[in-house]
């Protein structure tokens, strides 16, 4: 019920988009939709997820190769990569996290505001990967909740993007007003 | 060019110095006092200019003189390395003169020999550690530090309140990148060897 007049809003929307007059149109006046503001809350965030890039080893590469024009992932809405956490809501870990880097990865972390995501791309972010050793963190999951892990040494671009369209669909599924609700009272951080 | 003439006149020039063996490049034996004197007379009359790497040895806890470090030098003009090996008097308190006075370039090498192996160079302008934090307690590649790692809190006291993390040893088990090329694959998989799931030598806490 709920996706079906998501869908009609999606739809309307195109309308509205073709129309010259990007305000409302007093010609579909009476036209009313009807929704959840959950739907359009993720709806909104999903096609604007602005990502922060935690480029920390070679996986920085591909995510670069994946931002540009070949793999584009500004298909997907989210192209406007910021350095500042200030800006952005979701961190790409992209490369091995060190022990002494952990700490920088959960300030800036700390730093980004609610409502905020993380992939973790590639073997190093997931798990430490090849570095077994004493100076590498092993699974940036250590210090920050982790959304979408991504395999790969390093995962190709299109592994990314297939990351990026699983976090979209992660973000079309949340109780986004619930949560809003709990953040405003504090109950949850 | 450096030959067998011009060697001859180095150990002569320098009494204290002796020569070792060595399948590449000349090698001395350098007692610490006149390390200084030595490489600064071989950057200005012999035109050994550039430093090209100065790291340290762990000779394992058995051995009488522990550490000593090794510094390779390169002349443009004689278009060859030397070696220069000294060794640590000290095996509780490792020491060395710092030769960042004369080559720059040692500066961050003998910070990394420090953070790695705990040799303290005296005289050096920032003896501090390099690659870990400054608060690790341990040298990392010293013969009995288990490359797994040791537990160890994290630096940072706010974030390890939110994240309860701290350095845990390496899970060693089971990887495909840690096992050795040579010998029968029964005692080259990691699992074979002394690590950390199978401690039969005993790590320093």
């Amino acid at each position: 019920m709920g996706f079906a007049c998501f869908k009609r809003l999606v739809r309307n929307k195109h309308m509205h988009m073709t129309a010259s007059d990007v305000a409302y149109n007093g010609k579909v006046e009476g036209d009313v939709v009807v929704t959840r503001a959950d739907a359009v809350i993720n709806w909104i965030r999903q096609h604007s997820v602005w990502p922060m890039p935690m480029g920390l080893a070679c996986c920085a590469i591909e995510l670069m190769a994946s931002a540009a024009s070949r793999y584009d992932i500004s298909r997907f809405g989210m192209e406007v990569m910021r350095f500042s956490p200030r800006q952005s809501d979701c961190m790409i870990v992209a490369g091995t996290v060190t022990y002494k880097m952990a700490e920088v990865v959960r300030r800036i972390y700390d730093q980004m505001g609610d409502p905020k995501w993380v992939v973790a791309m590639g073997a190093c972010a997931s798990t430490g990967g090849m570095y077994r050793s004493y100076s590498v963190m092993q699974g940036v999951d250590n210090i920050v909740p982790v959304d979408v892990y991504v395999s790969g040494c390093p995962p190709r671009p299109e592994a990314l993007l297939d990351a990026m369209m699983k976090l979209q669909d992660k973000i079309g599924n949340e109780s986004s007003v619930r949560n809003l609700r709990k953040t405003s009272a504090g109950a949850v951080k | 060019m450096i030959d067998e003439d011009f060697t001859k006149s180095l150990l002569q020039k320098h009494s204290y110095l002796t020569q070792q063996d060595s399948v590449d490049w000349v090698t001395f034996e350098c007692v610490p006092e006149k390390l200084l004197s030595f490489v600064e007379s071989l950057r200005d009359t012999e035109g050994f200019e550039i430093l090209v790497d100065l790291t340290a040895i762990d000779h394992g806890e058995g051995a009488d003189f522990r550490y000593s470090t090794v510094i390779h030098l390169y002349s443009l003009v004689q278009r060859g390395y030397l070696r220069i090996h000294s060794t640590c008097t000290d095996n509780d308190k490792p020491e060395m003169p710092s030769v960042s006075s004369i080559y720059p370039a040692a500066n961050w090498h003998e910070r990394e020999t420090f953070d790695m192996f705990g040799i303290h160079f005296s005289d050096h302008p920032n003896l501090k550690r390099i690659l870990m934090w400054d608060e690790y307690p341990h040298f990392p590649l010293r013969k009995d530090f288990p490359l797994a790692g040791i537990d160890t809190p994290l630096p940072a006291d706010d974030v390890v309140e939110v994240t309860q993390a701290s350095v845990e040893p390496a899970p060693m088990m089971g990887g495909p990148f840690v096992s050795s090329n040579s010998g029968s694959m029964s005692d080259s998989e990691p699992r074979a060897k002394d690590e950390s799931w199978t401690e039969k030598k005993e790590k320093p806490v």
